[in-house]
């Protein structure tokens, strides 16, 4: 009875394996990543997705052949593993096979010849015999995976995930490492190639990390117990070294990388920036707040309008100036959302701030108000930020000279981005802190007793839009200097909810998990643009995945781990009890 | 002793309810006093009008003399007058010195600038608060015990803790909705003598919702009895046990002549353990 469970337990995971293949295949993800390699002519990536998802259909067998049958099958495990990849494999040759005696194409548009060749090998419809056999071996290495001891298995997970991160960003290391000269070229071209990573940077990267990992796993306490012998000053030393390390990698990375890796940390850095503020709003306070972005545009719209010397800009004071008013003005309007807002909950409030942003967005966008903002048009001609004096302007239409270093490029934004986002983190790790943090925190958790313990909910609450709002106006200012023109268009829906996602990535109420999130969400995709098509799905899937795995975060606020640590410190007393 | 509260022909309806029915109620200052009666007999409702939770529709109630029926909550809170909740209402994800460090909001008075500023006023100002914090949580029997969060402290603790919270608001009267519920004979007795504590060494005038009838009639000075909104009696414990009116709330019409001893018995709890 319990055997024949545990092999249609298998053939289910295989028949699932199956349809996560069929459908990566139809959305056409196969065929775009095949264009690419993991490791240079030999595994493109489109090759890999489809293997791992065989490798994890027989991990994932055998893991559940264990939870029925118990730990030690050996035999029991490996059989189940083969089932569930031969299965998947069958179910792909199936797919193929069907492909080339039916038209598939009418309904699925990627269900096409090129498709089927890229499974069959190029060698045609006689060639499906190996799907299966493929399945089977990889289903068997799956489920030998799991028989590894757990010693070695974290590190060779560690030293497969990193290597293939590796793979995936080769086309990045390789253009930051070319860029400079002697030893470091010849390096980057012998471990990257055009695409993905050379044979010998696959091994070297693998069995480095490998390595590491061990020797982590043997010392790791060691050298904790070091460090936390260290005495204060130490410890402090040691933490400003990091810090500076990190510095001089921020300060020099743009001129080493060039501008379009520093574009893409430069947008990170905004989605921080409004990261933070919602995070105040959402993260400390409670309050969802899905039109963010109408802050942002209105930050945005105030420096364009006061800096541009295009058609529509009213002033040419200096960008310096012009930040402050602009966070000014996002906070003003910050209670303008808020004052309506104070008695809304809950879904109502997600709700009603939805309608805020498309109303910011609609009123910039309108011909209705295009005589002030442009309309569709948009704002254009933005004056970049000039360290010196400006000449004195003239004319409103006149662009003012910069006498001085002209912060123009994108590598000069970028110290001013990353600036102001460290600013910005550090004014919301003392707000959070404080007394209003706390009165925050309160709200969050109940409003009605917050408010009987004497905590002023409008006051509070307003202060939370309006710290929001000016976190987020400072980052549409900057993003207003770095594109020199704003368009209502950028100011999509899409982008509010790219800030809820990542702050619930990172995790909620926490200012590390804003940056952590931010990477993940923001930065990664922007530097994978073979992937940007499937984007949202992958994006989907990771939120799915995150908040079913890890629903506290990437890196959860210190609430969360006094909890964890105060529920190992009772099991540890309980245990000394007995 | 002149009474620190005074309600006036309080009435508070919901719809074509009427939850509390023109009950005038007064506390003298520094007693204890409780107020018990069925479910549904309106003693939440009108703790609420109280605080400031519901605003009665008609009636008026003075605290030290002023009227606070008009106010919202947290000013009440400011001019001294603080609760606990029938089911624990703690911010369950703070630690317990947060939790009470919210009570004391109301007594700081840095702004949000200083405090990102950092300036000196800011960090004095935190240091005394989270002395105060810690002093009460130590009043409160749970010293060390700080940085845990609410949530995962035991049952007994968070009562405890819920009325460390309402004391960092420096309350005058201090609302206790049932604070027993859910406690065994020894910790009611705990309870009951923690409560002479607060009126005793801290001069608080406590008023008390309860249907424990021995932490009720152990402690209180006066009993008000309410039933469908209105007040059906009022006394000394002694004269709330034997009025037949308060026998028939509590156990319908026959009981009153059914025996008073036997109604009596169970009405007190003297057999129960409950």
């Amino acid at each position: 009875m319990k055997k024949e469970n545990f092999l249609w337990n298998a053939v289910k995971t295989g028949l699932l394996g199956g349809a996560i293949i069929i459908f990566i295949c139809l959305v056409g993800m196969t065929e775009i990543f095949s264009k690419r390699y993991v490791i240079e002519k030999f595994v493109t990536l489109g090759q890999f997705v489809l293997l791992t998802t065989i490798v994890g259909a027989g991990f994932i067998a055998s893991r559940r052949t264990s939870n029925l049958l118990g730990e030690n099958r050996t035999v029991n495990n490996l059989t189940g593993g083969l089932i569930a990849g031969l299965v998947t494999g069958l179910v792909l040759a199936l797919f193929v096979f069907i492909g080339y005696k039916v038209n598939l194409r009418a309904v699925f548009l990627n269900a096409s010849p090129p498709l089927y060749n890229l499974l069959t090998f190029g060698k045609g419809q006689g060639n499906i015999w190996p799907l299966p056999l493929i399945g089977a071996v990889g289903g068997l290495i799956g489920a030998a995976f799991l028989l590894i001891p757990a010693m070695y298995r974290g590190p060779l997970t560690r030293a497969s995930i990193f290597t293939f991160f590796m793979a995936l960003f080769s086309g990045l290391f390789r253009v930051v490492m070319i860029n400079q000269k002697g030893g470091v070229e010849k390096a980057a071209k012998y471990l990257f190639g055009q695409t993905g990573l050379t044979w010998e940077g696959t091994l070297i990267f693998f069995f480095g990390v490998l390595i590491i990992a061990l020797l982590w796993n043997y010392r790791n306490k060691e050298v904790r117990a070091r460090i936390s012998r260290l005495p204060k000053r130490g410890q402090l030393t040691l933490r400003i070294l990091l810090f500076i390390v990190i510095l001089y990698i921020a300060i020099g990375l743009p001129t080493v990388s060039g501008p379009f890796i520093a574009q893409v940390i430069v947008t990170m850095t905004l989605f921080i920036l409004m990261g933070l503020g919602l995070n105040i709003t959402l993260g400390f306070a409670g309050l969802l707040d899905l039109g963010f972005v109408a802050f942002y545009a209105i930050g945005a719209y105030t420096v364009g309008l006061l800096t541009s010397y295009g058609p529509f800009g009213l002033q040419h004071i200096p960008f310096w100036l012009a930040v402050p008013i602009a966070v000014l003005v996002a906070m003003m309007a910050g209670a303008i959302l808020g004052l309506p807002v104070l008695g809304v909950r809950g879904d109502y409030l997600a709700i009603a701030t939805l309608g805020f942003g498309e109303i910011v967005r609609l009123l910039a966008g309108s011909d209705f108000l295009a005589k002030y903002f442009g309309g569709p048009q948009g704002v254009i001609g933005i004056q970049k930020p000039c360290i010196g004096t400006l000449a004195p302007f003239v004319r409103v239409d006149v662009p003012r000279v910069c006498n001085g270093i002209e912060l123009g490029t994108v590598q000069g934004i970028y110290y001013i981005a990353i600036a102001s986002a460290l600013l910005i983190a550090f004014v919301a790790w003392r707000l959070r802190e404080s007394r209003l943090g706390r009165a925050w925190m309160a709200i969050r958790e109940d409003e009605d007793v917050a408010e009987a313990l004497g905590v002023n909910l409008i006051q509070t609450k307003l202060l939370a839009y309006m710290l929001g709002a000016a976190f987020a106006g400072l980052g549409g200012a900057i993003f207003a200097t770095l594109i020199g023109s704003i368009f209502a268009t950028s100011m999509q829906l899409i982008v509010s909810i790219n800030v809820v996602a990542l702050i619930v990535v990172g995790g909620m109420g926490s200012i590390p998990g804003v940056i952590v999130g931010a990477i993940a969400l923001i930065g990664l995709p922007e530097l994978l643009r073979e992937v940007s098509e499937f984007r949202y799905l992958i994006y989907g899937l990771v939120l799915i995945i995150m908040m079913l795995a890890k629903p506290e975060g990437l890196w959860p606020s210190t609430a969360a781990k006094r909890e964890l640590h105060h529920a190992d410190a009772e099991n540890v007393s309980a245990e000394s009890m007995i | 002793m002149g009474n620190i509260l005074e309600a006036k022909n309080v009435t508070k309806r919901f719809g074509g309810l009427v939850a509390v029915n023109a009950v005038d109620f007064n506390i003298p200052e520094k007693s204890i006093v409780s107020i018990i009666g069925p479910n549904g007999a309106g003693k939440t409702t009108f703790f609420n009008c109280i605080t400031g939770f519901g605003r009665p529709d008609e009636g008026e109630i003075l605290f030290e003399g002023n009227p606070i029926q008009r106010l919202r909550p947290d000013q009440i809170t400011r001019l001294g007058i603080s609760r606990t909740y029938q089911n624990i209402r703690l911010f369950a994800d703070m630690t317990a010195l947060e939790n009470i460090l919210v009570g004391e909001h109301a007594f700081l008075h840095s702004s949000w600038i200083s405090s990102v500023l950092g300036l000196p006023g800011v960090l004095h100002e935190e240091k005394t608060a989270l002395a105060e914090a810690q002093r009460l949580l130590d009043f409160i029997g749970l010293r060390g015990k700080g940085d845990m969060l609410a949530r995962n402290l035991p049952y007994g603790a968070q009562r405890r803790l819920e009325i460390a919270r309402a004391l960092a608001t420096r309350p005058k009267l201090l609302l206790l909705d049932e604070p027993s519920a859910g406690m065994n004979p020894r910790e009611s007795e705990d309870l009951t003598e923690f409560i002479h504590r607060l009126r005793d060494e801290l001069g608080i005038t406590i008023l008390l919702i309860e249907h424990h009838m021995r932490v009720v009639m152990g402690i209180s000075e006066v009993v008000t009895v309410l039933d469908y909104g209105e007040k059906i009696a009022e006394g000394t414990p002694a004269e709330i046990q034997s009025d037949p009116r308060v026998i028939e709330a509590y156990l319908g019409r026959g009981a009153a002549t059914e025996g008073m001893a036997t109604a009596h018995e169970r009405f007190t709890g003297s057999k129960k353990s409950d």
